[in-house]
């Protein structure tokens, strides 16, 4: 697999960690890491960067990740970057919205490495 | 047809705090690598140094807080970073994320709850020199969890 780029989108620092930590674990060679503290920042950095996979949360100040996601969707440069949420918001109707603003994947915090591999390899179009 | 299960789910309130405690044994379990085990209160008394908290609203209204003292916040942190913390910012961040991930982990263990409550961005107090008043008039639900043999209280207050 070749070494990709990841933004992960999180308020919390020590999440961001824990979401890179998580990634390298499920064998996820990383060439970069890019972090954004809300959706605004996160669009921002695909603005001047090629990104090939995105990690977020929902509920973040600013602008929270569905949001974003929905926001993404009509950015050029976002088109065709899988986005998978990681988040606290495990309702249905989160998970709907999410997937219909065009996310791929759906992780529930709390969550393990390998949930983030069966979440996220899929996405990356690998298999597990 | 919508359906407000908010009488049944609120009229089962004295049998949330099994539910409060898997939800914090699996968020341990899960994002700081160590089981945690309920107490018995009396046996425990919280040093309350660092308190994280936050706010529900919506089907069910109110406050979840999450108090340990300060070697143990620092603890947490380090494990859920795996190596060393670089600052106190860094220990309010990790508590606050534990406290949002028990918050929701409970919310969405109770049927019909999940999707008509929403949860606030965390809040952490640090040092112990002060009072706190809650004006939420309902039940309170308090357990104490042992975290390598130091005492985290998590407490649920909420709005009758």
């Amino acid at each position: 697999m070749d070494a990709i780029t990841a933004l992960i989108v999180d308020d919390s620092s020590v999440m961001r960690k824990i979401v890179e930590r998580s990634l390298r674990q499920a064998g996820i060679e990383l060439e970069k890491v890019m972090e954004a503290s809300n959706g605004a920042e996160a669009l921002a950095a695909l603005q001047s960067n090629k990104v090939d996979l995105i990690l977020c949360d929902i509920n973040m100040p600013v602008m929270d990740g569905l949001e974003f996601v929905r926001q993404a969707a009509t950015v050029d440069k976002a088109k065709g970057i899988p986005i998978v949420m990681i988040t606290t918001e495990g309702s249905e109707s989160h998970v709907v919205q999410a997937l219909t603003a065009g996310a791929r994947g759906y992780i529930r915090k709390p969550f393990t490495p390998d949930q983030v591999k069966e979440h996220v390899l899929p996405v990356l179009g690998k298999k597990q | 047809m919508s359906t407000d299960t908010s009488l049944v789910t609120r009229s089962h309130e004295e049998n949330w705090l099994p539910i409060i405690e898997l939800a914090v044994e699996e968020v341990f379990e899960m994002m700081v690598g160590c089981r945690v085990k309920a107490a018995a209160q009396s046996e425990h008394r919280t040093n309350e140094e660092f308190t994280a908290m936050v706010g529900l609203a919506g089907a069910l209204c109110g406050l979840l807080a999450v108090c340990c003292d300060t070697k143990t916040a620092g603890e947490i942190a380090q494990r859920m970073l795996g190596g060393t913390v670089d600052s106190q910012e860094q220990v309010a961040d990790a508590l606050g994320e534990i406290c949002n991930m028990i918050a929701g982990n409970f919310k969405n263990k109770l049927a019909g709850t999940d999707d008509r409550c929403m949860l606030s961005v965390p809040t952490v107090i640090s040092g112990g020199e002060y009072s706190f008043h809650s004006l939420a008039d309902g039940t309170c639900l308090e357990t104490v969890l042992l975290f390598e043999g130091a005492p985290i209280a998590v407490r649920l207050q909420l709005e009758s």
